[in-house]
């Protein structure tokens, strides 16, 4: 028996004109939290996915339970106690949560009939010893993303593998669920299971991970344990230079009222919502999962039915029926959800980029204007790829996002909100956008930023509000930013 | 070698079509002649016409079945209004309309079927597939009620040019048609807003509304679009055989998506190309064409044109599976 359950040498894996892995290892002891760290296309998800049977490694050798193993198809991976939590989400919407659990080995009645009330019995164990809280017969789409990325572990819980690969796990997660994750994953490994953790947000790394690998552009840099090790050296392991500072936050003047939201209701979600927004200002809005920070925000950009309220803007009225009006008028939105109402994965990322800006470019359209932008804006923040006619879909997560990010900021809007602007980021280019904020809001902008990363919001927010079930629990001045207040309004008590 | 082979690779469809010419001309000495590769072009010209229209439709994840009976009731509707005044059996006995209106008219009956498609996919949500069967069946019927199913013969010359004349002598004005439609689209597509726009919702029509397009008004131009796509092709049809006819363009539709298909346009939205519409449209017409010549009997054609369909559309899924 050897001390490692997995053991991965040498792993090469070639895209057509990328060599994404160029020689990676990778030792997972069991019992043990093993973050995996790097940039965003460092190579952590095709690592993964060539373990699962997903991706084909070009070249190197897999060890697991001591034997050379590798998998052709993620079922074989799964039979043999190796389950993943996947960086994009894909549930199978119209079904029902349960469905989506037992997919694909849902328990039989008889060999043509599915046992439905079997199903649901076994959806709720599973939801009441991880003590997670969500109806087994809701219909996936009802559910928000952070409640989706619940059913996502509980499932690959459920498999009761010996290995859990968790990418980017807590990516739509808030504080309280990343402390419900935490919890899980503490009794998973104390039964023996590895966990390989894959996250860009540093503090989750220190509190939960015993051990951790970093990888930057395809190559093996390091592997250290956790508590040998400093935040900065790991940052500098993985960006292979120190940083200056997270949060490159510049004061700078409040000018008057830009927007103004008065009593608005959307759905359920968004009850009797009120706040004013100035020129130069961040303002951060925080809140628990289903708070409605995000459905407030979809209802102002046009994209759910407002039923009552008033928008103003520059203290005229506003008309929002579509985001064809609110962009009109000046509001930009980047969305948290990246995949469903992003990215046009079939599509360069040029075409990605300038999505919102098309009107700029005339007829015909000035195709060498759209790639000096495309570059200019991809380059500001970074995005890592061969070329910006690559398919957007075959860059990794986290460069999806910078582009996105490319995109909202090209379209040059007045007031900008941003749902998790850095989801899934790594910390470099973190920095990069937090200081393009800034400039955003020194320009006399105004930006809305949603985000559930407290030190994120902490850090950049002028003002913030805190948002619990639909309403407005509470609004803090910078001065009075407080972790411990603000959970309190967050749960509403 | 290596570079021939990665040509090869991109430009399969091309490979193939290039093929497809070098067989037919060894299997029947007639095939290399002007007069069977003109009769090819002006055949293949209106159902190109139709799949230039439909391709867009395809494109953003619809379809549109109505295209084969609107040619028939365009056809009607065109020879109806350019009947020549000699003849005294007209439709419209006192009437005497330039031929450019009649057209226009024409093309503009088409726009407001289209217009009709388009509001029930994309304000009523019908299924496109759904949506544009039903209008399918009320072009033809409108057609037949319209004549009374009889044909509408006896038309002016100026509107046959259209479908028979030559321009210097050597083009015929069909292809020439045809070349222009592909102009046209292939700009569309590539250098304006709304391509960029059409594109982005067949990729993703979610993440397409919250960049700030307008979804359901560009899907409503493709309609549009393609509707007045399949109207030209039936003024097309009506002019080169002399007559309307509600009984024309039988499952034309089905050939013009079978180019758009074989031409890479992907069934899952999001993927067209225009020089592929074209290839595609070439491609059916010499299989066609070789498989009439050497006689082969019309049964067994379809079963060939089927299979060349399924293929093309495995050889599509192949390409993206391969990716991922
Ligand atoms: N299907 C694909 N085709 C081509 N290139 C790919 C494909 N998948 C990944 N890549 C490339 O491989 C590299 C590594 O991507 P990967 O997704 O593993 O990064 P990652 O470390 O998970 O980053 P992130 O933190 O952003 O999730 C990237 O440069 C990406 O562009
Ligand atoms: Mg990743």
């Amino acid at each position: 028996m050897s001390e490692y359950i997995l053991q991965m040498k040498e792993i090469v894996k070639e895209f057509p004109g990328v060599k994404a892995l160029k020689g990676v290892k990778l030792d997972v002891r069991p019992g043990r939290v093993h973050a995996l760290m790097g940039e965003n296309g460092a190579g952590k998800s095709t690592l993964m996915k060539c373990l699962i049977g997903i991706y084909h490694k070009t070249s190197g050798t897999i060890i697991y339970d001591d034997r050379e193993i590798d998998f052709e198809t993620t079922q074989e991976a799964l039979n043999n106690g190796i389950s993943m939590i996947h960086q994009e989400l894909s549930p199978v919407l119209e079904r029902s949560v349960s469905e989506n659990v037992w997919l694909g080995r849902q328990p039989m009645l008889n060999f043509l009939m599915v046992d439905h009330k079997k199903m649901r019995q076994m959806t709720l164990d599973l939801f009441s010893q991880l003590d997670v809280d969500i109806d087994p017969d809701e219909l996936m789409k009802n559910l928000t993303v952070s409640q989706m990325q619940m059913v996502e572990i509980a499932k690959a819980v459920s498999y009761n593998s010996k290995i859990v690969i968790m990418d980017e796990p807590t990516s739509s997660l808030t504080e309280r669920e990343v402390g419900h994750l935490f919890r899980i994953i503490r009794e998973l490994r104390d039964k023996g299971v590895a966990i390989i953790y894959i996250s860009h947000k540093m503090d989750e790394i220190f509190e939960i991970c015993d051990d951790v690998t970093v990888f930057r552009d395809g190559a093996w840099v390091g592997q250290e344990e956790v508590k040998n090790i400093t935040m900065d050296k790991l940052i500098t392991m993985m960006v292979g230079r120190e940083l200056d500072e997270m949060f490159p936050k510049t004061e700078c003047e409040i000018g008057d009222v830009i927007l103004k939201v008065e009593d608005l209701c959307a759905g359920k979600l968004v009850k009797h919502v009120s706040f004013e927004l100035h020129r130069g200002e961040i303002l951060g809005f925080a809140g628990l999962v289903g708070a409605g920070r995000s459905e407030t925000m979809e209802a102002i950009f046009g994209l759910r039915t407002v039923t009552n309220g008033k928008i103003y803007k520059n203290g005229k009225e506003l008309n929002i029926k579509s985001p064809v009006d609110a962009i009109s008028n000046g509001i930009g939105f980047l969305t948290e959800d990246r995949r469903a109402k992003g990215i046009v994965p079939i599509r360069s990322i040029c075409d990605n980029t300038i999505l919102s800006s098309l009107k700029t470019y005339g007829t015909p359209l000035n195709h060498r204007k759209i790639r000096q932008d495309t570059q200019e804006y991809c380059g500001k923040i970074n995005v890592k790829t061969p070329s910006i006619d690559e398919l957007i879909q075959n860059l990794s997560g986290g460069n999806q996002q910078k582009v996105l990010v490319a995109r909202a900021l090209l379209n040059d809007p007045e007031i900008l909100i941003v749902d998790e602007p850095t989801r899934g980021i790594d910390v470099g280019a973190k920095a990069e956008i937090h200081s393009l904020l800034s400039e955003l809001a020194g320009q006399g902008k105004a930006v809305i930023m949603i985000s559930s990363e407290m030190p994120e919001i902490m850090g950049m927010a002028d003002r913030m509000i805190v948002m619990h079930e639909g309403d407005v629990t509470g609004e803090l001045k910078r001065e009075e930013f407080d972790q411990e207040l603000i959970m309190k309004y967050a749960t509403g008590v | 070698m290596d570079k021939f082979k990665k040509f090869c690779k991109n430009n399969t469809i091309w490979v193939v079509l290039i093929g497809f010419f070098i067989l037919a001309a060894i299997l029947s000495p007639n095939f290399l002649t002007w007069t069977n590769i003109k009769s090819v072009l002006m055949t293949e010209s209106i159902i190109g016409i139709l799949a230039t229209g439909i391709m867009w439709c395809i494109l953003s994840k619809g379809t549109d079945l109505s295209a084969g009976s609107m040619v028939a009731l365009s056809s009607c509707i065109i020879a109806s209004l350019t009947q020549l005044e000699s003849y005294s059996m007209r439709m419209y006995p006192n009437l005497n309309m330039p031929i450019i209106l009649a057209v226009l008219i024409t093309l503009l009956v088409g726009a407001v079927v289209g217009a009709f498609n388009g509001c029930c996919v994309a304000y009523l949500k019908v299924p496109a597939f759904i949506a544009t069967l039903g209008t399918q069946l009320i072009c033809r019927a409108a057609a037949q009620i319209y004549t009374n199913a009889y044909p509408v013969p006896e038309l002016k010359p100026g509107l046959k040019f259209l479908g028979q004349g030559m321009v210097f002598g050597v083009i015929p004005v069909l292809v020439l048609i045809f070349a222009i439609m592909l102009c046209i689209s292939g700009f569309m597509l590539n250098f304006t807003r709304f391509g960029k726009n059409v594109f982005a919702i067949g990729g993703n029509d979610q993440a397409a509304r919250v960049a700030g397009i307008n979804v359901e008004f560009n899907q409503m131009c493709v309609f549009i679009f393609s509707s007045v796509c399949a109207a030209l092709g039936g003024v097309l049809l009506a002019a080169r055989s002399g007559v309307g006819n509600s009984a024309f363009g039988q499952s034309y539709e089905l050939d013009a998506i079978a180019a758009a298909t074989v031409g890479g346009t992907s069934q899952t939205g999001g993927v067209a190309k225009i020089t592929g519409v074209i290839a595609g449209v070439l491609i059916l017409g010499i299989v066609k064409n070789i498989m009439l010549l050497i006689g082969i009997n019309a049964y067994w054609q379809n079963i060939v044109k089927g299979a060349i369909i399924i293929f093309a559309v495995v050889i599509d899924m192949r390409k993206n599976a391969r990716k991922n």
